[in-house]
């Protein structure tokens, strides 16, 4: 293996209380890789990034993530945390503080950037997510499409390695998604490791380097999005592509 | 509320309409509301007058002692509280220094509407002062014994001085505590949960007055003798510990309040434990509770007048020894010192809340919870 990975799964599993949520998940990425991955709700799908940065705890097997392991040790999630930026279904901004608030705040209190500096890394990436006209406005001001592309400017100003992003259009109306998916393209164009979460088949075509499949807390498949589309091999895959593109 | 409500009734109408129909909406929009709204005035139409005509028309406002007070037809007796107006703002301080007092007051004063007023500069640096310098300075002034300053033992403070001195301790050394036991009530650490809930839970299961008596009668017996505390600093700490307890349930409403999404976005960016919830929950859920907060403030500024269990001359204490004096003792006596302690009272307690209104509008821009789906 001659590529340096960012990040590697090997035969994870969770437990929630007795429910198995992920059965033995083994997974690696790329530097630059832009991983979709999807299945039926429940599947384990979210449960899976979200150990990625140590916001669910993984009960056995290993994750390492830019040559940091995850153990217990918080210090170790530290690392891996400043590496790896994270996009949420609801958005999570800070109500209270300003949209450029939003963005500055771990800026000076994580990576100890200057006031000023951190100003300028802010405003320069809302203005590349389109929206720094609205620096000085509060979250709830906001269009849903707008606060997750703050959100995603707030990410990226700690300047992640690997950008994580839980269904990041599941809650938005149908007319903003498009705004978002938009900025997230860009992204991916700029080489940033991905692992995107979203039922948006039309993303995952053009975009993903890999389409994984979950079902059941298992990886079920993954392959290139071509053949993953035109070729699926498992019979629950086959299953969850009908449901989902009807209408397509 | 929208700009279309704002707008005023169409020019021309006659007053007349326009009140007609305030009335008709307001007032009297169905039969019961109409019954309703008439047993109110006829309600108020009995008890104001009568009060107003004691309290004010038929009151005495001037007069040495008794004797101008006694005698058919008169209100409230008004001199006594001017008589006696020394001991309600100062208690039994030494008559000689009472500037001392009077410099803690206007202090005090100044830096608490410094606070309070929004327009004013440097509000840190002044906060820092009114939590560090200021105590100090109260502590030196009131207890005396430096600087060539003569000794007034806390035994001689009273009145409103000691009715404030009280609540203000209790209300700004409980806020941090409640603050603390609020999130060790949360912590995923079993031994700081369990001492947290622990306390809380005993202090809320016991009335003030049972801990006041234990920190004045019960404390000292435990403790070396050689190590005794004045008995003012003793009800002061049991003051702030149990209104902590108070505070804490207060505020960890407030920290549930806040969706879990807050923390975890700010765990996912690098953030510790601290740093999120001092900047990210905490303002979040201060601002959720500022109400019952305010609530705690006031009921702990009334409980104070229980001080009075252990010896101490509080401001309605002050009011309820004047009552028997003989030199001014009348049927009207009494009910002018309550009335008066009532309207101090209520002055006080009436500002907290207005402010706290003013807070919930103003502090923090953003609207709370805002912005979710």
């Amino acid at each position: 293996m001659s590529e340096p990975l960012a990040i590697e799964l090997s035969h994870v599993n969770k437990w929630y209380g007795r429910f198995h949520v992920l059965k033995d998940a083994s997974l690696q990425v790329k530097k630059g890789e832009r991983i979709v991955i999807c299945g039926p709700s429940g599947s384990g799908k979210s449960t899976l990034i979200r150990c990625i940065n140590h916001l669910e705890e993984h009960q056995s097997g290993r994750i390492v993530v830019e040559g940091h392991e995850l153990t217990r040790n918080l210090r170790a999630i530290d690392e891996v945390r400043r590496e790896v930026g994270m996009v949420f279904q609801q958005f999570n901004l800070f109500p209270h503080l300003t949209v450029l608030e939003n963005c500055t705040l771990a800026q000076t209190w994580v990576r100890k950037r200057p006031k000023a500096e951190a100003d300028r890394i802010a405003l320069e990436l809302l203005e590349r997510v389109r929206i720094k006209d609205q620096a000085q406005k509060y979250p709830g001001q906001l269009s849903g499409g707008q606060q997750q592309r703050v959100a995603i400017a707030r990410a990226l100003a700690m300047e992640p390695k690997v950008m994580l992003f839980d269904e990041p259009t599941s809650a938005l109306d149908p007319e903003m998604i498009g705004e978002v998916l938009e900025v997230m393209v860009e992204l991916a164009e700029e080489g940033m490791t991905m692992l995107v979460v979203t039922h948006e088949m039309g993303f995952a075509r053009k975009f993903a380097d890999r389409v994984v499949f979950m079902d059941y807390g298992r990886i079920v498949e993954e392959a290139p999005p071509e053949e993953f589309f035109a070729n699926p091999k498992n019979e629950r895959t086959r299953q969850f592509l009908s449901q989902i593109l009807v209408g397509h | 509320m929208s700009d279309a409500t704002l707008q005023r009734e169409p020019p021309g109408r006659p007053w007349r309409a326009v009140a007609f129909e305030w009335l008709r909406d307001n007032l009297f929009s169905s039969w019961t509301s109409a019954v309703l709204t008439l047993l109110s005035i006829a309600a108020l139409v009995t008890i104001i007058p009568p009060i107003l005509d004691w309290a004010i028309f038929h009151a005495v406002w001037s007069g040495e002692d008794r004797a101008a007070c006694l005698g058919p037809g008169k209100g409230a007796c008004w001199p006594f509280i001017a008589s006696r107006w020394g001991q309600i703002v100062y208690g039994f301080y030494d008559a000689v220094e009472r500037w001392r007092v009077d410099i803690v007051y206007v202090v005090g004063a100044i830096g608490l509407a410094w606070l309070m007023i929004p327009r004013l500069p440097v509000k840190l640096w002044v906060g820092i002062a009114m939590l560090t310098a200021f105590p100090a300075l109260v502590y030196v002034l009131l207890s005396g014994g430096m600087f060539g300053l003569p000794i007034v033992p806390s035994t001689k403070w009273g009145g409103l001085l000691l009715t404030l001195l009280i609540s203000l301790t209790g209300i700004v050394v409980s806020f941090p505590i409640g603050i603390l036991l609020a999130l060790g009530r949360r912590s995923t650490l079993p031994v700081i949960r369990i001492l947290c809930v622990c306390f809380i839970e005993f202090v809320r299961g016991v009335p003030l007055i049972t801990i006041l008596f234990m920190a004045s009668n019960l404390l000292p017996l435990f403790f070396p003798p050689e190590l005794t505390f004045d008995k003012l600093i003793r009800a002061l700490v049991a003051v702030s510990l149990f209104s902590a307890a108070y505070m804490a349930e207060v505020v960890r409403g407030g920290l549930q309040a806040i969706p879990k999404g807050q923390s975890e976005a700010a765990a996912a960016l690098g953030l510790g434990y601290w740093r999120t919830t001092a900047f990210i929950v905490l303002p979040q859920a201060l601002k959720i509770s500022l109400p019952s907060i305010v609530s705690s403030c006031i009921s702990l500024f009334k409980d104070t007048s229980l001080v009075s269990i252990i010896g101490f001359f509080d401001f309605l204490q002050v009011i309820k020894a004047g009552n028997s004096d003989p030199v001014w003792s009348t049927p009207n006596t009494a009910f002018t010192g309550y009335l008066f302690a009532a309207l101090v009272y209520w002055g006080f307690c009436f500002g907290m809340s207005r402010y706290s209104a003013y807070l919930e509008n103003t502090v923090g821009g953003g609207k709370v919870g805002a912005g979710r789906t």
